[in-house]
């Protein structure tokens, strides 16, 4: 096989040169624990207050805004089910979208379980959520609204400034789960009126098993994992040392190249959807054309199904996930491509190429050469293709 | 998470295509669940399969059974094409990820169904088959 062309970086990606520098001497030589009083002690302390800063700067937060958890399940976990439960004096009702990470889907579902009162607002057909609907739905007991920086499948980015100008005005608290988005694009937690947000390090090239929550200062929030002292009492464990030197680490990378770093995924990721909408025919673009992450390409080929499609890219060595049933583990394709108004056999079929850094124009010419090849191929034994031909003729 | 069997007939799959004026031809599964199967049989006069062909939109484990099919009722009779059961499709692959079993129950179920247009297009009763179900996942349901 020839090499690896690895283009699922929304799943994870690969830590970075410097952050594994960084981060290998907090394993057997700076390994004291961050909370003790000792000298030894005082290098893991420090690494911990660099990471914590380094955290804060890419976002405009302050340092002791930023509470370290073990990922972006996690934060989301955290912000949604303890603003639940400490501002249930003021109501139960909780806003977000219909293409949420199942870390705040499914969280809201337990909480509905609980008593609590969800709104799940649609979205366009490029995956947006409408403002005014936002504003239509805010009621005098809506505690919280979460809705997503920027979607993991779709990439498509919400308009998150402006709605935490509407939370802010109905003085209603505003979580955003940022994991695809912290690293990648510009976010300031004042400018754009953030209360809480949700960041993972294996996203922006730092380790996994590290995530972030952000948390205005002020805002009442309740502890979420109990136990000792750590992160000024709101979470408890021993300091993952290694794991918040390298969200540091990964955070001031991407604070220092965004733009470069934009530019260059953004044209590639241009370059890779105009080909495909060009040279394959009926294929879609899934998510909005330029609110889009910059690394994000999502597509849809009719009469083939996604699964196959991945397979057949993995033999010739490219990693690529799909939102097909048949890859979500269930009978239905994914929620996302459901809620954007697409029907299931067309949602079956979707492929979604997630670029680092590190992509190159030959990666993605050689990617859509092949992906041409394998559509042809699998329509060429799908039914629902042989159906539309005939019908077509 | 599949077989080389799996893998062989998913990438190397036998019978693809369409047969014109097919003895009996069926279709199975829906497009909501991902999964959509047809099979071609040319059935000579002494009920003998002389040619099936398929077609599937669907998972690696979708096209592989339904190759996989194709194989074990390829020179059969009717009645013994009758017999080849999801099971023994899953056998011959070296078994199946327990998600994609639906996908050899369907592969059996385009057997009968493609049985089923060759019986009523002839006036004829094959023992033993009853009308294919269309929605595999009805099937599936009652089963449980
Ligand atoms: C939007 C979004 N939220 C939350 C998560 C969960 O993050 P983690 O894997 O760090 O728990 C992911 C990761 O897939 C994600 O893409």
């Amino acid at each position: 096989m020839s090499k690896l062309i690895y283009l699922d970086n929304a799943a994870t990606t690969r830590v970075k040169e410097e952050v594994l520098t960084e981060i290998l001497p907090y394993f057997s030589e700076n390994y004291g624990n961050p909370s003790a009083i000792y000298s030894f002690a005082q290098e893991a302390r420090k690494g911990v207050d660099q990471g914590r800063k380094r955290a804060a700067d890419l976002i405009g937060a302050k340092p002791e805004e930023i509470f370290f958890t073990a990922g972006g399940s996690e934060s989301d976990n955290w912000a949604i089910k303890s603003i639940a439960e400490t501002h249930a004096g003021k109501g139960k009702h909780i806003i977000t979208s219909a293409i949420e990470h199942h870390a705040v889907i499914h969280t809201c579902e337990y909480l509905e379980k609980q008593g609590y009162e969800v709104t799940y607002l649609g979205v366009d057909e490029d995956g947006k959520i409408s403002l005014e609907e936002l504003e239509k739905a805010i009621r005098d007991d809506t505690i919280l609204i979460s809705i997503m920086t920027a979607n993991n499948e779709i990439g498509t980015i919400e308009p998150v400034a402006e709605i935490g100008r509407i939370a802010h005005e109905h003085k209603v608290l505003f979580h955003t789960d940022a994991v695809q988005a912290y690293g990648h694009i510009p976010i300031n937690v004042d400018e754009m009126n953030i209360d809480l947000l949700s960041a993972s390090g294996h996203k922006l090239g730092g380790p996994k098993g590290i995530g972030l929550l952000y948390i205005r200062k002020g805002v009442r929030i309740g502890s979420f994992i109990h136990g000792g002292a750590q992160e000024r009492n709101r979470r408890a464990g021993t300091h993952n040392t290694a794991g918040i030197v390298g969200i540091g680490v990964a955070a001031k990378l991407a604070g220092e190249n965004m733009e470069k770093i934009i530019n260059k995924e953004q044209s590639l990721r241009d370059h890779l959807i105009e080909r495909v909408l060009d040279e394959i025919p009926y294929s879609r673009l899934n998510g909005h054309r330029t609110d889009r992450l910059p690394g994000n390409a999502s597509f849809c080929f009719r009469f083939v199904e996604g699964e196959s499609l991945l397979i057949l890219l993995d033999q010739q060595g490219i990693c690529a996930s799909s939102g097909s049933a048949c890859t979500s583990g269930s009978l239905d394709p994914s929620h996302v491509l459901l809620a954007i108004g697409l029907p299931h056999e067309i949602a079956h079929g979707s492929v979604r190429l997630s670029l680092s850094e590190e992509t190159t124009l030959e990666d993605i010419d050689f990617v859509v050469d092949n992906l041409k090849k394998i559509v042809e191929r699998l329509r060429g034994m799908s039914p629902l293709y042989e159906d539309f031909v005939k019908n077509s003729r | 998470m599949y077989s080389e069997k799996v893998m062989d007939h998913f990438n190397n799959p036998r019978n693809v295509g369409e047969i014109e004026n097919p003895s009996g031809v069926g279709t199975v599964g829906n497009a909501k669940c991902g999964d959509i199967m047809r099979m071609y049989f040319d059935i000579d006069d002494n009920g003998i399969i002389q040619d099936v062909k398929f077609k599937t939109f669907g998972c690696g484990a979708a096209i592989a059974t339904s190759s996989m099919a194709t194989e074990l009722v390829k020179g059969k009779t009717v009645n013994e094409a009758l017999e080849v059961t999801n099971k023994a499709v899953m056998e011959a692959l070296d078994g199946l990820p327990p998600v994609k079993v639906h996908c050899s129950l369907l592969a059996e179920e385009a057997i009968h169904a493609a049985l089923w247009d060759y019986a009523q297009k002839n006036g004829i009763t094959i023992e033993g088959l009853k009308e294919p179900v269309n929605d595999i996942e009805e099937r599936l349901d009652e089963e449980e």
